[in-house]
């Protein structure tokens, strides 16, 4: 192998790697807030990419289907909890947050999908689709379960997860499918061509996490999300609703699921069941970052994009299983640096 | 059934019947392939039902006992049925013989992989179960030996007595019969020493810590069991299809197994068999109904059994078998007492608020009926069972404990500022202080659960400091705690058996043999005694959870002596008991005194300490600050500024 192979390489595994930061960083943000490993992460993933592919042929995608459905679902799920004291109060609330804004977006996919305006505007109205369904999974499927253990909320993941699976196979069909790239300019640096869809992802990802600093840093919204993952009882104590805030976690995981299935979307081929491997890379550099750091877990999904890529290059075969053993000698380093045994939640 | 009988009758009854019931069911079940006109399709269905019977068995020990779980139990079931598809296929083994190295090689690779993540806080390991699951299962489509993703055909059925079990109703008896001796050898596990050990896994990890159990092993133990189960269920599997491939042992597969034990009572082993036949009828109908209503192929089950599992973990999170139970008991006797699942457990929400943890375990095995019986009788008892032996105590007066210069600081905090004392054998030594004084961290010392980071504390002329709980507990330093810390869910009598887990040496193994019970009948046996001792006896049958909390306190004393300890440390046995509950418990402390027992305490009330105390060691702001008989220490002007605040 020479020099050029291995900077194609490497340039190769940054960029996937980069997407993997964005869906390291949507699940630490998850795990912190809500406690909820975010298994059906892969699920936003395949939706965003599945749904610019659809949008890109001029059909309209069938996430609008599985927006409604979810919408409908949390729906019936608020309703039902307000059921002793059902007032028009509650039910303009219900229109407001559970109706409204799935019909407008199922509107607006209705009207711009044939229209075909471009990949940006598509890009944008994918993530659109998709980002709804984060908060309203959440509220039907962990809200109830708010208060229950690490390993309870996982279970129902996993749950979430095989359900999406599914209705993903039913709303997109077991057909692949590959969208145009959002930046079709590239240049070369020295002997290795960097591609627009590789520059679009690195921008992408940098800008998100700029603006997650800001987000987290400087807003209050940010904070209250800071406050809920540090203590929910004191968050509660001063104000702050953590089902809202596991609301809006949800929805910022479900908007950069969206956001890496756009950006995959042009680079392979997607089909309904791709998004949880691509999730569950985003899971290992998670776990190296113990789930909680932020900054270990972008680095550490550089890191697995790079493996894979070098993997896919040595052992094309092995590719998966090379990935997934990294998670061995990191558990090991993680085990042998463990101070305690007793579970905290 | 007369509502006038009395209680015990009525619940032998309903035992007797449910044996009756459980005896009808196993002759239907040897005879139903053999009977005509059942149609070859129920017999495979049958035969499904049990090969994930058996995996979700595994989960209900794993997930439903000991509170961790596993996505990737399929990949067990693959290590099971590749081993023996590759000996018999390319060496020509007999299908019988590969038994013992699939399981070798399937108990292996669940070792390993539970020494990477047992050290870990639970979500690890499932975590780390999706990963290698997957590993595996894309290592199993690659791999040439494997022959790729086409797989290994041509596998030899069972041969018995020289007919090959071709048929789905040969290898019905297999697989049941494997279900059955895995269901026995289930219960065997779960009550005996080991049992009582992984039930107390979840929540009251410190409490089976501070008696000698090794919390680690035992969750190894546990995950290596499930993994051969599963192990097992592969093995039947590939001789049942006679042909192996990569599919059926990915995640999705793993996810169903969980769902089964979910579904049916993940406490429970009926549960597991339950939800297993649930589950695969489920898939059968929906896999049927589903393609041809949605004018699609595919697994569309998975949306069904995706929202299942969720709607469960919200509604109904201790599964259809409790259910079951309290409705089939409930016809005899009544309302039942809501035992809600083991994995409500941490929410808080179903928790006794008094024991401020867990919701109650279920009760995973009857408190020991039939024999059960004569432990509750002293007379009879003490005269069949030979005792335990105890240990020598030393003689009074000797130096017990000794702590030298015993420090501990949190980051700047000093806890323990260099405190020095010594308890003398046959003598009971307070040690008192305001709030925050450090007294609770000097029992943690003393116990090992935190290390001191400087000084020494010896034992009986040993250096005990830096060495882990379990050593501390076997050199016979029992203790209570503060809070009370014990499995709400288990008997008063299991529980008190937990404290003599070290006085036992019965392994897993042995109990899944039933090779223990001589040994445990001689533990039950000084559990008994020493429950009889504190004067619990009338309880001792019934669940912890059920209990006062001063009934609780006793409770982990007498837990406390069943480690026939030498020196017993109590946080506080005193605290939340009402005044003539309190004089009591004076009066048998000194009676344990007199039986050359040395005892260390920490107490708020003073009048309970005055009263019964030899001695007492004062500290305050981690420093000890008197030490003396009790008259002395109360005169103390150190003392009295400690306690009001100067001049007084």
């Amino acid at each position: 192998m020479d020099t050029t192979i291995l900077l194609f390489l490497l340039q190769d595994g940054v960029t996937n790697g980069a997407i993997y930061a964005l869906l390291a960083l949507a699940l630490v943000l998850v795990f912190a807030v809500t406690r909820v490993i975010l298994v059906p992460q892969g699920e936003f993933v395949t939706c965003g990419a599945l749904t610019l592919a659809m949008l890109d042929v001029g059909r309209v995608p069938g996430t609008v289907g599985l927006l409604l459905v979810l919408a409908g679902l949390a729906l019936i799920a608020e309703a039902w909890s307000h059921r002793r004291r059902f007032t028009g109060k509650v039910a303009g609330r219900l229109v407001l947050s559970y109706v409204l804004p799935p019909l407008i977006v199922a509107a607006l996919a209705w009207w711009l999908a044939p229209l075909r305006l471009g990949v940006l505007p598509q890009a944008l109205l994918a993530i659109a689709i998709v980002a709804p369904m984060g908060p309203y999974l959440y509220r039907v499927a962990f809200q109830p379960l708010s208060e229950a253990s690490v390993l309870v909320l996982l279970i129902a993941a996993v749950g979430a997860h095989f359900s999406l699976t599914g209705l993903c196979l039913l709303f997109f069909g077991p057909e692949g499918m590959r969208a145009s790239p959002l930046l079709t300019s590239g240049f070369t640096a020295g002997p290795i061509p960097i591609s627009g869809q590789s520059i679009a992802i690195y921008l992408a990802a940098v800008g998100l996490m700029a603006g997650l600093y800001l987000f987290f840093g400087r807003t209050l919204l940010g904070k209250a999300l800071r406050a809920t993952a540090v203590n929910r009882l004191g968050a509660r104590l001063v104000g702050v609703r953590t089902a809202l805030s596991g609301q809006l976690a949800f929805l910022i995981a479900a908007a950069m699921g969206a956001l890496s299935g756009v950006l995959i979307a042009p680079v392979t081929t997607v089909f309904y069941d791709s998004g949880f491997l691509i999730g569950l890379k985003g899971f290992v550099a998670a776990i190296v970052g113990g789930l909680v750091s932020y900054p270990l877990a972008a680095g550490a999904a550089v890191f697995v994009g790079i493996v894979e890529a070098l993997a896919s290059f040595w052992a094309s075969s092995f590719k998966e299983i090379i990935v997934f053993t990294i998670i061995i000698p990191v558990l090991l380093v993680r085990s042998l640096t463990a101070t305690h045994t007793e579970d905290e939640e | 059934m007369s509502p006038t009988r009395p209680m015990s009758k009525a619940a032998m009854s309903t035992g007797r019947w449910g044996r009756a019931a459980l005896a009808g069911l196993i002759v239907a079940a040897a005879l139903l392939p053999v009977m005509p006109g059942v149609p070859v399709f129920w017999v495979t269905l049958l035969n499904n039902m049990g090969l994930g019977a058996l995996v979700a068995i595994g989960l209900v020990v794993l997930t439903g006992v000991g509170g961790l779980t596993s996505f990737g139990q399929a990949a067990f079931c693959g290590f099971g049925a590749f081993t023996t598809a590759v000996l018999t296929t390319r060496y020509g083994w007999s299908p019988w013989a590969t038994l013992p190295v699939a399981l070798a090689i399937t108990g292996l690779a669940a070792l390993v992989l539970g020494l990477l993540t047992v050290r870990l806080s639970g979500h690890y390991l499932p975590l780390g179960t999706i990963a290698w699951g997957l590993s595996l299962y894309f290592l199993f489509g690659e791999l040439e030996l494997f022959h790729r993703h086409d797989g290994i055909t041509g596998i030899p059925p069972f041969n018995l007595a020289g007919w090959d079990l071709y048929d789905s109703r040969g290898i019905y008896y297999v697989i049941w019969i494997s279900v059955l001796l895995a269901a026995l050898a289930t219960r065997n596990l779960l009550d005996s020493r080991t049992g009582r050990a992984i039930r107390a896994l979840r929540g009251g990890a410190l409490a089976a810590e501070s008696f000698g159990v090794s919390t680690m092993r035992v969750k190894l133990i546990v995950f290596v069991y499930a993994a051969l189960l599963a192990g097992v269920a592969g093995w039947l599997y590939a001789h049942m299809q006679r042909a192996v491939n990569q599919t059926p042992f990915g995640i999705n597969a793993g996810i169903e197994y969980l769902l089964m034990a979910v579904l049916g009572g993940a406490g429970h082993v009926g549960g597991a068999i339950l939800g297993a036949g649930l589950v695969t009828l489920l898939k059968d109908q929906l896999q049927r109904i589903l393609p041809s209503l949605l004018g699609a192929k595919g697994n569309y089950e998975t949306v069904v059994f995706g929202a299942l599992l969720i709607l469960l973990l919200q509604t109904a999170r201790e599964g259809l078998w409790p259910r079951l139970a309290a409705l089939s008991s409930g016809m005899s006797r009544g309302a039942r007492r809501k035992v809600p699942s083991p994995l409500v457990g941490r929410d808080g929400v179903g928790g006794n608020p008094k024991l401020g943890r867990e919701g109650f375990p279920p009760p995973l095995t009857p408190p020991h009926k039939g024999g059960g019986e004569s432990r509750g009788d002293p007379a009879q008892r003490s005269k069949q069972i030979e005792p335990l032996p105890a240990r020598t105590m030393p003689a009074a007066g000797e130096p017990l404990l000794v702590l030298t210069k015993a420090r501990k600081t949190f980051g700047g905090l000093v806890a323990v500022n260099d405190v020095s004392f010594a308890v003398r054998a046959g003598e009971i030594v307070a040690l008192i202080g305001p709030n925050g004084a450090g007294k609770s961290t000097i029992f943690n010392l003393v116990t090992g659960v935190l290390p001191p980071t400087a000084g020494e504390i010896a034992f009986k002329g040993e250096r005990i400091s830096g060495r882990s709980p379990q050593a501390i507990a076997a050199r016979g330093i029992a203790r209570t705690f503060q809070h009370v810390n014990v499995q709400p869910g288990m008997s008063v009598l299991e529980n008190v058996a937990l404290g003599a887990h070290l006085r036992g040496a019965k392994g897993a193994a042995a109990s899944i043999a039933r090779l223990d019970r001589a040994e445990e009948a001689r533990l039950l046996d000084e559990t008994a005694r020493q429950i009889e001792r504190m004067g619990l006896t009338a309880q001792m049958h019934r669940p912890a959870g059920s209990l006062s909390l001063g009934q609780l306190r006793i409770l982990e004393i007498a837990r406390a002596l069943a480690l026939d300890p030498v020196l017993l440390l109590l946080d506080e046995p005193a605290a939340g008991l009402r005044h003539f509950e309190k004089r009591e418990l004076a009066a048998t402390l000194a009676g344990l005194r007199a039986q050359g027992l040395t005892i260390l305490l920490v107490e708020h009330d003073m009048s309970f300490v005055m009263g019964l105390a030899d001695r007492i060691v004062v500290v305050d702001f981690g420093t000890r600050i008197a030490e003396g008989p009790p008259a002395q220490v109360r005169s103390d002007p150190a003392v009295i500024e400690a306690y009001l605040g100067g001049v007084a």
